[in-house]
């Protein structure tokens, strides 16, 4: 128990300390990177608790795929820190404004929050002690059976997301050249090549 | 006093030593692979390869690796000290850390977790930084497009490595590294998993960043990509973690899809039955590696679009559409693996 305890204060103090230094860190590349080994520790954390399932897919998902981009993104954007601190300056109202809008619709929204009586069943015990199970499997039961809706909107959500993102993006340039793979492998050697007898003196028309 | 060694000294130093038993001999394979590749490539071009140093040349990876630990250590002025100094250690510890898992033989693994192949997934999907971070702390452009060019083709394989390994678990139902190899599998399972596993070699290649798809250090156009600015044990290091990582990639491959430690083909004669799991494993290891150092010598380096194009356009969909074949062929045999106490 000892162990853990120790574990448990190192993994939450590097998360507590990383937190801080990705808000304070002056170079935002340091920033991200912080971040990460936040995300690690929080990772840590789930494997204490015994879920070990969510502190790999914490790793793989944010770290993983999600931190990656925002590394490249934050590398190749050059960020000017000092000019970035006059323009909050300047903002400081607006953005504290915002700040608080929202904090009271969080407020106002989680006061009223209350769940259905087979969720709080469910927080209760979420998968019945006597069989065993791993917590991938029993994560599955779960998410696949009570909360089967809830797990496709969260999916058709990221697809909205996701096509939303492509459309946004998606620039239809003319005049690029481009590899056409197909044509390429379907050139036969007649349609391009033509073998002809030559007499001296003539040339070819 | 003697209660608290009991209880929490002693498996630590069991651990550590257990730890010794494996990075010791890691090295050791990583440094002869060097010297593998050396000599095979130079025997299919027609070369002799190392063969000063020792007889045959085998003393070759230690002379290196002594050069190396001679040479100064030079850090840019220009570049970022602490993440310059921080992105080989980097690599190297998660080169190293992914064996944590990994099973030489039955109970023969440092940490028999539940979850072994998406820790594996994890760890590798990390790789990345220690690239990515070593081409900005440098402060070079080379570096830098290197370590770019490394990132996206990383995440970019990283995908369909991932829809890979859901084909294999949903023909052994777990996620276990053990229960992976020792899950039964029938003719027609194999045959189903064969596509999988080309596409897994290919892509391992991709994620390791080796021939043909070593763009991010292209020394045609790029000196030497994500390392230029590094020598000594800092460039040694990100060498011996590329290396680890390729013989880690081989051995995820055999885990994957070769049987791990048991007798090739199912065969059960008993002097093959005889030899040890542990054997069996590192010869398939080595003939994983020799499609490695093949493809290296063979292949020319692909176009970065055609990289892309590859990773993004054909295998994805490709091990997408897979893993509905594999599972609808599952069902259809009704061999989908179901766990004990609950009914298909």
């Amino acid at each position: 128990m000892i162990v853990e305890a120790i574990v448990f204060y190192m993994f939450s103090t590097i998360l507590l300390l990383s937190g801080i230094m990705v808000i304070s860190a002056r170079n935002p590349v340091h920033s991200v990177l912080f971040l990460i080994l936040g995300f690690f520790n929080a990772a840590g954390l789930f494997v204490l608790l015994g879920a070990e399932f969510l502190a790999m897919i914490l790793v793989i998902v944010y770290v993983g795929a999600v931190a990656v981009l925002f590394l490249f993104v934050v590398m190749m954007l050059n960020v000017d820190m000092s000019r970035m601190r006059d323009n909050l300056k300047k903002n400081m109202t607006v953005a504290a404004v915002v700040g608080f809008v929202l904090l009271g619709e969080l407020v106002w929204i989680f006061s009223n929050w209350h769940f259905s009586e087979d969720a709080e069943l469910n927080v209760q015990t979420p998968f019945s002690a006597e069989d065993a199970m791993d917590n991938t499997r029993a994560l599955g039961e779960v998410m696949y059976t009570d909360y089967m809706l809830f797990f496709q909107m969260a999916g058709l959500v990221l697809l909205v997301a996701m096509i939303g993102a492509i459309t946004l993006t998606l620039r239809h340039r003319p005049g690029v050249k481009r590899q056409k793979i197909n044509e390429q492998v379907n050139r036969q050697v007649k349609d391009v090549l033509r073998v002809e007898q030559v007499e001296s003196g003539s040339g070819i028309v | 006093m003697a209660e608290f060694f009991d209880i929490y000294m002693l498996p630590v130093f069991e651990i550590l030593g257990k730890i010794l038993l494996i990075v010791l001999p890691l090295l050791g394979a990583m440094a002869y692979l060097t010297y593998a590749e050396r000599k095979v490539m130079a025997a299919m071009q027609l070369r002799q390869g190392p063969n000063m140093v020792g007889p045959f040349g085998l003393l070759q990876p230690l002379a290196d690796g002594l050069k190396l630990f001679g040479k100064e250590t030079i850090i840019p002025s220009a570049s970022n000290r602490a993440i310059f100094v921080l992105a080989p250690m980097l690599t190297f510890m998660l080169a190293l850390i992914s064996w944590a898992v990994i099973p030489f033989d039955v109970g023969m693994v440092l940490a028999d977790v539940n979850v072994g192949i998406l820790y594996l997934f994890a760890v590798s999907s990390l790789g990345v930084y220690g690239i990515l971070m070593a081409g900005w702390a440098s402060n070079s452009r080379y570096a830098f497009l290197g370590g770019l060019r490394s990132a996206a083709q990383m995440v970019s394989y990283e995908v369909s490595i991932g829809l890979v390994i859901v084909t294999v678990i949903l023909v052994t139902g777990s996620l276990n590294l053990t229960e992976i190899v020792m899950a039964e599998r029938t003719w027609w399972m194999h045959l189903l998993l064969f596509p999988m596993f080309i596409v897994f070699v290919i892509s391992a290649l991709a994620e390791t960043n080796r021939a043909p798809f070593d763009l991010p250090e292209g020394e045609s156009e790029l000196v030497g990509g994500y390392n230029v600015e590094y020598s000594s044990m800092t460039f040694a290091l990100f060498f011996l973690g590329e290396y680890m990582n390729m013989i880690l990639m081989s051995a995820m491959t055999v885990i994957l899809f070769l049987g791990g430690w048991k007798v090739p083909f199912g065969l059960e004669w008993e002097w093959l039955t005889m030899v040890p799991g542990l054997i069996w494993f590192v010869l398939k290891i080595c003939a994983v590696l020799f499609i490695f150092l093949w493809s290296r010598a063979t292949l020319p380096r692909y176009r970065y679009d055609q990289l892309m194009r590859l990773g993004w356009k054909i295998f994805l969909p490709l091990s997408l559409l897979w893993v509905l074949v594999v599972a609808g062929a599952l069902i259809m045999n009704d061999a989908l693996p179901m766990p004990a106490g609950v009914e298909g």
